[in-house]
């Protein structure tokens, strides 16, 4: 899919301005593909030549990246550099925005997740998301994570259900704090806490694939560390997608690491790799910390 | 001179003393304005407002005393036998002569007319005098504001300080008003108690405020028992409510969550305009077009419809406060956070799942709130069921009957020559207590709720 010419005036966002003079030199728009290998031998999700628009503006440019099974992938890059569009693709969250489009194409399992006769509330079953701020509905701890199985029909009875709660609550490394207050409002959480039970409440419909938008941004260390934990261990069913803004957390959590920068996949590889020998200017500079 | 002229020519002192104010401090800056304390335009303000205040509050201090001083010394000089007169009598002679002074109802009496004469004069001479001292105040006060105007005159303190003062009176005023209502409401009606026992009253089951003309008539003293006036209005008002709830939700819920910002831009501010019609209008339209269409529809199916109903008010009234419910409502839902929906969706719920589960009910105690405030609009209305509930008080539940409210009540109580003492006219004052008792009890209820919600939502 051909790149159109990036212009000053497109890509004279205020965030990135500093960033400007540095990426005047690199020339974006004469770059190839991004650098590392996107593949992966069984992936779960593959990406082909995605470009996302909001009304006119383009927010994310060609990306190719294949999602394997099992593996927690990274998402980096500055600020508005298009992490959260992109995440946002993968379970079509984007289509409750006004004036999004979304070209190229995104399959699960071989299945294309765009095509028309598929029902994005069965695919966003299959890949859940858990947002930047924890958004507990204002129900109880229990209505919060039985929600996504009442609504598709998982548990033919109360006890399956309740089997179901405790088991995605463990798995949140919750089920301890709360089980004595199951009938409390999840808003009267604490905010790690809520953050846990919006990922139990994510991973309780059972999904193939976790989508993870800075998860522990509004966290305190601790809270962060459970959570890391706690991914660590999902790790071995699910396939993450996390974007962070943490490099440390990167470093710690994922697999595979994906660098994007204004709107572009510039750099993807083994996390190792990505943060001991990065290929590609822009992304030394940034996991050096001399910008972003 | 009359008020309005002098009040025009105080309003040109003051911009006279505004421009003194500003030419000296910038003569006594010596060109440097960095060394007043204010920007010279406060000293400007502050001057004027020396000059306009002090004379302004003296205007009105004296033409709110003016007619009970001239009344006073009007009275000093009527002859003896009119002076010695009971103090009522000695009113009514007043009014006389209050009327004998426009020159159309000139008195035949020369009594009358010689005190008009005198209080004529005695109003032109405190004219003058009025105008004399109010414009000497302005003077005054200008000249010494202006005298006090130094570098260090902290202008811009004074000015705030005032204009602060100003504002805390006028939102004092609408307080106080209020304070004044309610006591004036609530004096008539321990008058009222005092003829008729608050307990009949509130426990009463019979209301029929007619009192006889001649003492010794049957039925001399009226039945005031208000629970059948209490069970009609929370009759229509339920029968409003029936109506408004359903259609203000779910044209809310329409609009806040389907409808095309544009058409959505056009139908709010529509469907707003219904509380804006005159309720007497609504009055015919439940009169003339309801009632009668209830009646035959009724004979469709076999019942009794009485031509003034509770159901036609109520129907009626439960349009009119449709956008109550709907404006509010559409409000709260549209505050229900993005994340909240976001949540949802990204769980797999679908759009009405995620609308009844999540949406409706994280915004429902704003929706409480607003069905609370339609229904104290409801039950304080008064036009509508005037023109089409009917006047007779029954005690009954039947919606197809006729009942009786209590502002239609207070009207026909109030209307038709009364004497003023007579339990009849009080009782009206009663009502209005319970009536301003009842909606206010539900207006607190209502914001303490609303208040809540938004707390939570931060
Ligand atoms: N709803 C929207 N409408 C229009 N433009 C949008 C919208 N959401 C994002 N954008 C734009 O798309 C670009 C990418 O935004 P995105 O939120 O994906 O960035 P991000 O990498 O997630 O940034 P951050 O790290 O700050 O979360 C930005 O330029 C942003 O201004
Ligand atoms: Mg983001």
């Amino acid at each position: 899919m051909p790149n159109p010419p990036s212009t000053p005036a497109e890509l004279s966002l205020p965030a990135t301005q500093a960033v400007l003079e540095s990426a005047a030199r690199d020339r974006l728009d004469q770059l190839p593909a991004a650098i590392g290998d996107y593949t992966v031998p069984e992936p779960r999700l593959t990406c082909r030549g995605v470009n996302v628009f909001y009304g006119e503006k383009q927010a994310i440019f060609n990306v190719n990246l294949d999602i394997g099974q099992r593996e927690v992938i990274a998402l980096i890059g500055p600020s508005g550099c298009g992490k959260s569009t992109f995440l946002r693709c993968l379970n079509r969250m984007n289509d409750t925005i006004e004036g999004c489009r979304v070209e190229g194409e995104i399959k699960l399992d071989g299945v294309d997740i765009y095509h028309d006769g598929l029902d994005p509330v069965i695919l966003r079953a299959r890949v859940g998301m858990v947002f930047q701020k924890p958004n507990p509905f204002p129900k109880s701890i229990y209505d919060n994570v039985a929600y996504g199985p009442r609504i598709h029909g998982l548990a033919r009875n109360r006890t399956e259900l309740d089997e179901i709660v405790e088991d995605s609550l463990r798995k949140a490394g919750l089920w301890e704090e709360v089980k004595d207050r199951l009938d409390q409002p999840g808003t009267g959480l604490s905010g790690g806490q809520q953050q846990r039970l919006c990922i139990a409440r994510a991973i309780a419909v059972n999904p193939e694939v976790l989508l993870m938008d800075e998860p522990c941004s509004a966290l305190d260390p601790i809270a962060t560390a459970t959570i890391e934990q706690l991914i660590d261990e999902l790790r071995t069913q699910y396939s993450i997608v996390i974007v962070t803004h943490n490099m440390q957390q990167a470093a710690r959590v994922s697999q595979r690491t994906a660098y994007f920068h204004l709107g572009r996949l510039i750099e993807i590889g083994p996390t190792a790799k990505i943060f001991t020998n990065p290929r590609h200017p822009l992304t030394e500079d940034y996991i050096t910390g001399r910008f972003g | 001179m009359s008020i309005s002229t002098l009040i025009w020519i105080l309003l040109g002192l003051s911009s006279l003393a505004y421009y003194l104010g500003l030419k000296r401090a910038l003569a006594i800056s010596g060109g440097q304005v960095r060394h007043l304390h204010s920007l010279p335009s406060y000293y400007g303000y502050y001057t004027a407002l020396w000059c306009g205040l002090p004379a302004l509050a003296f205007l009105i201090l004296w033409t709110l005393l003016e007619e009970r001083i001239i009344i006073l010394a009007v009275g000093a000089s009527l002859p003896e036998e009119l002076q010695n007169l009971p103090s009522e009598r000695l009113e009514l002679v007043f009014n006389q002569v209050r009327t004998a002074l426009s020159s159309a109802n000139a008195s035949e009496d020369p009594v009358i007319c010689a005190a008009a004469d005198r209080y004529r004069a005695l109003q032109a001479i405190s004219n003058r005098c009025l105008a004399v001292v109010a414009l000497m105040a302005a003077g005054l006060g200008a000249m010494w504001a202006r005298r006090r105007i130094r570098p260090d005159l902290p202008a811009r303190n004074l000015v705030e300080k005032t204009l602060e003062t100003l504002l805390a009176a006028s939102s004092a005023l609408a307080i106080l008003t209020t304070v004044g209502i309610l006591l004036s409401v609530l004096f008539e009606s321990i008058r009222f108690f005092e003829l008729v026992p608050a307990t009949e009253f509130l426990f009463g089951l019979n209301w029929s405020p007619q009192l006889a003309i001649r003492p010794d008539q049957v039925g001399a003293s009226g039945a005031f028992g208000f629970i059948p006036l209490l069970v009609g209005t929370l009759l229509t008002s339920a029968v409003a409510m029936a109506v408004a709830a359903p259609i203000g939700l779910l044209s809310a819920i329409y609009l806040a969550e389907f409808a095309h910002p544009q058409v959505r831009a056009v139908a709010k501010p529509l469907l707003e305009i219904l509380a804006g019609v005159p309720t007497v209008v609504y009055g015919f339209f439940a009169a003339l077009v309801v009632a009668p269409f209830l009646r035959q529809a009724g004979e469709v199916l076999g019942l009794t419809i009485a031509s003034e109903s509770a159901l036609g008010a109520g129907l009626v009234m439960g349009i009119m406060i449709v956008p109550f419910v709907s404006s509010i409502s559409e409000d709260v839902i549209h505050a229900v956070p993005q994340s909240l929906r976001d949540g949802a969706y990204a769980l797999g719920a679908t759009r009405a799942e995620a609308i009844t589960q999540v949406v409706i009910p994280a915004a429902l105690p704003g929706i409480v709130g607003g069905m609370l405030l339609a229904i104290s609009r409801a039950i304080g209305e008064t036009m509508i069921v005037v023109m089409a509930a009917g006047l007779t008080a029954k005690l009954t539940i039947n919606p197809l009957d006729s009942v009786t409210t209590i502002t239609v009540q207070i009207v026909t109580l109030l209307i038709g020559d009364q004497e003023f003492d007579s339990p009849k006219t009080l009782a009206a004052f009663a009502l209005g207590l319970v009536l301003f008792v009842l909606t206010l009890g539900l207006n607190v209820i209502a914001l303490y709720v609303v208040r809540k919600y938004r707390e939570s939502y931060e």
